[in-house]
């Protein structure tokens, strides 16, 4: 218990060492000091401040989606080799997913310490689930006589998991991909618990000014949105005979 | 169409036989063997139809030449090595491999569908390009078609673009399990038709499972029909089979029209036509009339320049001077010397009409067919008796 304390302090240590007038000092404006719903003058000249939390957010979604990625696959390719193994993968990622975020990044704490490391361990744990699920489903869902074709063609496990089942598979794990990435976005502006930054960092620092809710929330949505659009893109070029069969 | 042309890269590969060897098949925890001590030789360059009801075992003996299904006893001979001694996936490259549901693969386009054996194979690219280019005309698809997805396809090109992939690598065996059974009938049997006439040039040895004993007497050189519990309830050629069945079970199987049955395995050219009066365009039609009171068929022919069939002359046609280059009755259907008999049957009945000019290869009048015509040979004591199996002529 002693050491999850201690972190816990440790994690209130960079709110704690914010300049207490970290969003007022600039501001005269009467937008500003009337805490209004959206201050346009103030956004203008303060947004340079959102600029590396959002960099740094947007790494940390694409480096936590890309480890929980890498290893759904490895779990999901372990299972479909030995399908005795699925229900104990399942459960597993499963029991990840139920654990409370912020309570994820303090369990951490001790053992990967504070910083980006714990952000990325957690957040891709939370990933994993979604993808590991798709993954599975999508392999699952591989036309039964495509296989057959495959093997009667003196096609191996390897050239069938790689020319056949992996490709007809790629809607589906784009798919996981997409709820898993814009799931981590928003989970990801909780990683300033874990002291990875981001725009959490931004909007815990002053909660009670509207403004600067507003931007960083908008700033995080918009992230989600364009990560979304990029796999939706992936997706298009990695299926060109899905486009086709429809026209 | 010359037999080098499908081999032409490839150099012509010796279609070998399969025996089966007292193969058995057991599967774990069921009572009855799925086949049950096989014997039986196809020779080289032939069609072998296993047919049967359901849980006879057809299609695990067609899967066991693979090894998609292990041997539990028993051996099975391509030409003159055992399966067992070949690594799985090389002897299924060696073979082609087209089941039901044609199984392309959605995600790549006609040609690369086609390209997968010669790929696994490692052949270069222009060898692999000018395989496809070949195999494309050898099916009849449209070369324009290659860059297209499968699901862009109508059935039938499906069912031949499975048909090329198997042929991609030249194999001597091609296996087959109810190839045309997700064809819709209309095109079956046109594809049917394609297939045999594909055969007479690549000369394969085929293994093909079909349920339809139709099917099987049109597609066999020799028919295996098979009953359950998986065993081999009679082994001969279709004529063989329709005249003399080994048994009660066989009987039953081919059916009560067994005389009918023998129509598809004879072509128009195995029966005496019949001659029509025939008239040249501008031909005076009072010529034409004097043929009619002699003649076989009750009604004139016009045929062009070059004998091709134009159509009848109506008694409206009759009543002019001259032999109208449009005659008022169409000639359809026209039936070829080389189309099965049942299905030039079938031609005349869907047409509703009692005679049908017969032509050549080159599209010139041979004869006419009439109902009558089948219907004398049906009755004949030689339909039933007469060995003349389609199966051991040369296609035309």
């Amino acid at each position: 218990m002693i050491p999850v304390i201690a972190a816990t302090v440790k994690v209130m240590l960079p709110l704690a060492q914010l300049p207490s007038n970290f969003v007022h000092h600039h501001s005269t404006t009467t937008c500003v000091a009337e805490n209004r719903f959206f201050c346009a003058d103030w956004a203008a000249h303060n947004f340079d401040r959102y600029v590396d939390p959002a960099l740094k957010q947007a790494l940390l979604v694409s480096v936590s989606v890309a480890v929980g990625f890498t290893v759904a696959m490895g779990l999901a390719l372990l299972s479909h080799r030995q399908p005795k193994l699925a229900p104990t993968f399942t459960g597993l990622t499963g029991v990840l997913y139920t654990v409370p975020s912020v309570a994820f990044f303090f369990l951490l704490l001790p053992i990967t310490g504070f910083g980006t490391d714990t952000a990325v361990i957690a957040l891709s744990a939370y990933t994993l689930q979604i993808i590991y699920r798709n993954i599975v489903a999508g392999l699952a869902n591989v036309p039964e006589e495509a296989k057959d074709a495959g093997r009667g063609m003196g096609m191996s496990q390897r050239d069938l998991l790689w020319r056949v089942e992996l490709p007809l598979a790629v809607p589906e794990i784009v798919a996981g991909l997409r709820v898993a990435t814009v799931s981590t976005v928003a989970l990801a502006t909780l990683a300033f618990f874990a002291g990875a930054g981001g725009l959490g960092q931004q909007i815990y620092s002053d909660l009670t000014f509207k403004t600067n809710i507003i931007i960083a929330g908008g700033l995080a949505m918009l992230m989600a949105i364009l990560f979304d659009l990029v796999l939706l893109v992936i997706q298009r070029l990695a299926t060109p005979w899905l486009r086709a069969g429809a026209s | 169409m010359s037999a080098e042309a499908p081999d032409s890269l490839d150099g012509p590969v010796e279609a070998p036989s399969v025996a089966f060897r007292r193969v058995t098949k057991r599967y774990p925890g069921a009572d009855e063997p799925a086949l049950a001590e096989l014997e039986l030789e196809v020779p080289g360059g032939e069609i072998c139809v296993f047919v049967g009801p359901s849980g006879s075992g057809k299609t695990t003996a067609m899967r066991m030449v693979n090894r998609m299904v292990e041997i539990t006893e028993g051996d099975i001979l391509v030409g003159s090595t055992s399966v067992r001694q070949r690594s799985p996936a090389q002897l299924r490259r060696e073979m082609g491999y087209v089941i039901q549901q044609i199984g392309l693969f959605p995600h790549r386009t006609v040609a690369d569908n086609i390209a997968t054996v010669p790929r696994l194979l490692g052949w270069d690219r222009k060898r692999v390009e000018a395989r496809v280019e070949e195999l494309l005309e050898l099916v009849r698809i449209d070369p324009a078609l290659r860059d297209r997805y499968p699901a862009q396809l109508s059935g039938g090109q499906q069912q031949r673009v499975g048909v090329a992939r198997a042929l991609a690598a030249n194999p001597g065996v091609m296996l087959m399990d109810e190839p045309f059974g997700a064809v819709d009938p209309s095109n079956r049997e046109r594809l049917q038709n394609e297939f045999l006439r594909l055969q007479a040039e690549v000369r394969k040895t085929i293994l093909f499972v079909t349920h339809d004993i139709d099917e099987a007497i049109k597609m066999g050189d020799r028919i295996a029909i098979l009953r359950e519990g998986g065993r081999l309830a009679q082994y001969a050629t279709p004529a063989e089979l329709l005249m003399a069945p080994a048994d009660d079970f066989v009987e039953d199987f081919v059916g009560a029209d067994r005389a009918l049955k023998r129509l598809a395995l004879m072509r128009v050219s195995d029966i005496d036509l019949w001659e029509a009066p025939l008239a040249h365009v501008g031909q005076a039609t009072s010529e034409a009339r004097a043929k009619l009171p002699e003649a076989e068929v009750p009604y004139v022919l016009v045929i062009d320049a070059e004998r091709r069939p134009l159509g009848w002359l109506s008694d409206d046609d009759l009543l002019a001077e001259t032999v109208p280059a449009k005659p008022g009755t169409s000639p359809d259907p026209v039936l070829e010397l080389d189309d099965v008999m049942r299905d030039a049957l079938s031609d005349l009945l869907q047409a509703e009409t009692r005679y049908a000019p017969v032509v050549d290869s080159e599209g010139l009048i041979a004869g006419v067919l009439s109902v009558e015509i089948i219907s004398e040979f049906l009755t004949s004591p030689e339909a039933l008796t007469e060995e003349r199996p389609a199966a051991e002529r040369p296609l035309g």
